[in-house]
């Protein structure tokens, strides 16, 4: 059973003080670094903030390990493109971290065009006693001069610094939908509708195009890239999912243009369940390889399917996620909804897989046990610390007393970005403006 | 067989607010959306398989009823069936007369089709949305076809200075099938398949192009437009502004993407919603970018 730790509410300016949302202030993605020491979330405003989790203290075990903000900066900016005269938006779609391999943390951001790098580094110190210029900073005449001294650090207030050290722009036509870093820590790919950039972390001012989906002629396009990651382990591999519900595995050692790909996964689409919006439910909104690097997970619109990578024709598990909603496709498209791309994430064992859903409802699958349990992440329903009660969704006849019917959920409030604590049964989940963090009830 | 039964909004509703999203999403802030406007325009593609299954339904059985009584007619004055070859060059001239907008997108269609039987499998969307790429043979079994048939009820003034010897004003109908390019002919409810498409559908586009409706503006454009379809990467919609009419947008559509190009005719002839129902020719409407 999972309980609640105190809700954090990205709070830091006039508007946002007034309790209603605006659009800058929902989260568009949140990612733990590989420690779980760190939680990034980006938002529409293009903004990142990381959150720290506090060091246990033997004093106040009760406050075992929460989050606090730990540094804030703005990663991008709105801009305009003059030449085809279009906005394009400041929104951060994805943010992936790097291993750490110094003191400093760095993570990749990426908006619909440019994704940069950011350092994030802690002062604590500064130098004092500057022989040229005074502690205000003012340059002193040099006539009044006499002696010279060796300047030293002294401690100073903690200080997080959040600076960006590359700037990988102008490669993508379309809409980068996601960034993922290879295991030999040295490259990325930078993925949009129809192409895939494989990136080196030194280099900004060139981009290998390894996947283009490109047809000659436009009219012919029958498929986008909906998202793509490197294999956990394996630097050549990769995969990339689309629109029309398949997944692509490639090997970057077979071609330069990994066009063809090594393995296909693709489950034939059952003709009864046929309607209007059958491409709409099938297009993959995301995919995850789960962290021992055999199995894919794939999110569609109602189902997540766990996939074996040697078994390309069908998936080794489905699981509906809420397919009370197969009959209200048509109002769910009236309004927007059924292009929602949900996310999908692994826990740390790769036991259980988690997605989100309506009125602030996430589910969670267990793979062994095959139970599953949906939750909701929302003020008024839980107080801090205590545990989340199990929701039900009344399909039709009688409601019973704690169940909600499909006609009273919530469709603005829309759960699409999860993650898991990559070690401990730590989750982050992002319901519009707010960031939810859960874990674990401690005994 | 796409399944309506859950859906409460029929195709015709689906259709028009497809094309809203793709109208609305010119403006949205950070540009056309390539993946939700393909997935906008597979609805699209879907809805108006099922609308011109329904329509062609609704023709067939008013075909039927027409033969039904052509027969009753016949019978009443004891004048058997005597459809000879004048009679059927006549039957032709009859139903090019009277097929009106139906038939002048039919006939740019076909001449589209004859001229570059090939140029028209690689850009789809130019008269048929079902054109290979998309068509999936094991997903969708109808082959995509113009019908070359008044789609209004009879009687049809313009119709009766030519059908002569009949008595009705038209149980032939003429079905180009664009997937195998076979014209097929339905007469009396007997199929006869005629000729390829290339000598046939050449004279019968030539025969329509006299009756060019609202809707399709400029045929002789038709092979730059391919070439200027290919070149107009990165917006499609770009200089498409000026209106919210949605019914424009229809007619727009309708006509294929050659209306794309040539909107500034095609706005100055509103079309309806009636429009809409008569329009024979579909395509897919994908943001090109």
């Amino acid at each position: 059973m999972e309980e609640e730790s105190d809700t954090r509410k990205i709070n830091n300016s006039f508007l946002r003080d007034h309790n209603y949302a605006t659009e800058a202030d929902i989260i568009s993605t949140v990612e733990f670094n590989s420690s779980g020491e760190l939680l990034a979330t980006g938002d529409k405003g293009g903004r990142v903030v990381v959150f720290q989790r506090e060091q246990e203290s033997k004093s106040q075990p009760q406050r075992r390990g929460e989050y606090n903000v730990y540094s804030t900066f703005q990663s991008h900016e709105p801009e305009f493109d003059y030449l085809k005269s279009l906005e394009i938006e400041e929104k951060i779609n994805k943010i992936k971290w790097l291993p750490q391999q110094n003191a400093a943390y760095f993570l990749l951001s990426t908006n619909d065009k440019t994704v940069k790098l950011w350092k994030i580094s802690e002062r604590d110190k500064r130098p004092e006693g500057y022989n040229l210029k005074d502690e205000d900073g003012r340059i002193r005449d040099p006539s009044t001069i006499t002696s010279l001294r060796v300047p030293v650090l002294q401690p100073m207030d903690l200080m997080v610094e959040a600076t960006a050290r590359r700037v990988f722009s102008n490669a993508h036509t379309y809409h980068i939908n996601s960034i993922s870093v290879n295991s030999d820590l040295q490259t990325f790919i930078s993925t949009d509708d129809l192409r895939v950039n494989l990136w080196n972390l030194e280099i900004t001012d060139r981009s290998f195009n390894i996947v283009d989906i490109k047809p000659a002629n436009m009219e012919e396009l029958t498929e986008v890239i909906t998202s793509a990651e490197f294999h956990p382990q394996q630097c050549h591999t990769f995969a990339y999912s689309s629109s029309k519900g398949s997944i692509r595995l490639c090997d970057m050692r077979q071609a330069a243009l990994c066009d063809k790909h090594c393995k296909y996964f693709e489950e034939p689409e059952d003709p009864s369940t046929r309607s209007f919006f059958s491409e709409i439910i099938s297009s993959i909104s995301d995919v995850k390889f789960s962290h021992n690097g055999r199995y894919l997970m794939t999110r569609d619109y109602l189902t997540v399917k766990v996939w074996d990578l040697q078994m390309e024709n069908k998936p080794l598990e489905t699981y509906q996620v809420h397919d009370y909603l197969r009959g209200k496709l048509c109002s769910l498209y009236e309004n927007d909804c059924i292009f929602d791309k949900f996310e999908c994430v692994w826990n740390g064992s790769d036991s259980v897989i988690m997605t989100g859903s309506y009125n602030n409802f996430f589910r969670m699958f267990d793979r062994n046990t095959k139970r599953d349990v949906t939750l909701e992440a929302s003020r008024e329903n839980s107080k801090p610390r205590a545990i989340l009660k199990p929701r039900k969704v009344c399909v039709g006849g009688k409601r019973r007393k704690d169940e909600i019917s499909v006609d009273s959920l919530d469709f603005s409030k829309k759960i699409l970005h999860t993650t898991w604590h990559p070690h401990e049964n730590i989750i982050a989940v992002a319901a519009t403006n707010n960031l939810y963090i859960f874990q674990d009830k401690v005994n | 067989m796409i399944s309506t039964m859950e859906c409460s909004v029929d195709a015709q509703s689906l259709i028009s607010i497809s094309l809203m999203k793709i109208h609305n999403s010119r403006t949205q802030r950070g540009g056309i959306k390539l993946h939700k406007n393909l997935l906008v325009s597979y609805v699209l593609r879907n809805a108006r398989q099922v609308y011109i299954k329904e329509k062609y339904a609704e023709i067939y059985r008013m075909q039927q009823y027409e033969e039904v009584m052509t027969v009753c007619n016949e019978i009443q004055e004891l004048n058997p069936l005597d459809l000879d070859a004048e009679d059927a060059d006549e039957e032709e001239q009859s139903r090019a007369a009277c097929c009106g907008e139906e038939g002048s997108v039919c006939g740019a269609a076909l001449q589209r089709g004859a001229a570059q039987p090939a140029a028209l499998c690689r850009t789809g969307s130019a008269v048929s949305g079902g054109c290979c790429p998309l068509e999936d043979g094991a997903k969708d079994p109808e082959p995509s076809y113009y019908r070359s048939c008044c789609m209004e009820a009879p009687p049809a003034a313009p119709c009766d200075p030519f059908s002569a010897g009949s008595g009705a004003h038209c149980n032939k109908t003429t079905v180009l099938d664009l997937d195998t390019h076979v014209v097929t002919t339905v007469e009396n409810g007997y199929l006869h398949q005629d000729c390829c498409c290339g000598q046939g559908a050449q004279s019968a586009a030539k025969k329509r192009k006299v009756e060019f409706g609202c809707c399709v503006s400029d045929v002789d454009e038709v092979p730059d437009f391919t070439r200027k379809r290919a070149k107009r990467e990165d917006c499609a919609f770009s200089d498409y502004t000026d209106t919210s009419n949605i019914s424009n947008l229809i007619s727009i559509f309708g006509s294929g993407f050659s209306g794309l190009l040539s909107r500034q005719a095609d706005l100055e002839q509103i079309c309806s919603k009636q429009a809409l129902a008569s329009l024979g020719a579909w395509t897919r409407a994908i943001v090109a970018f």
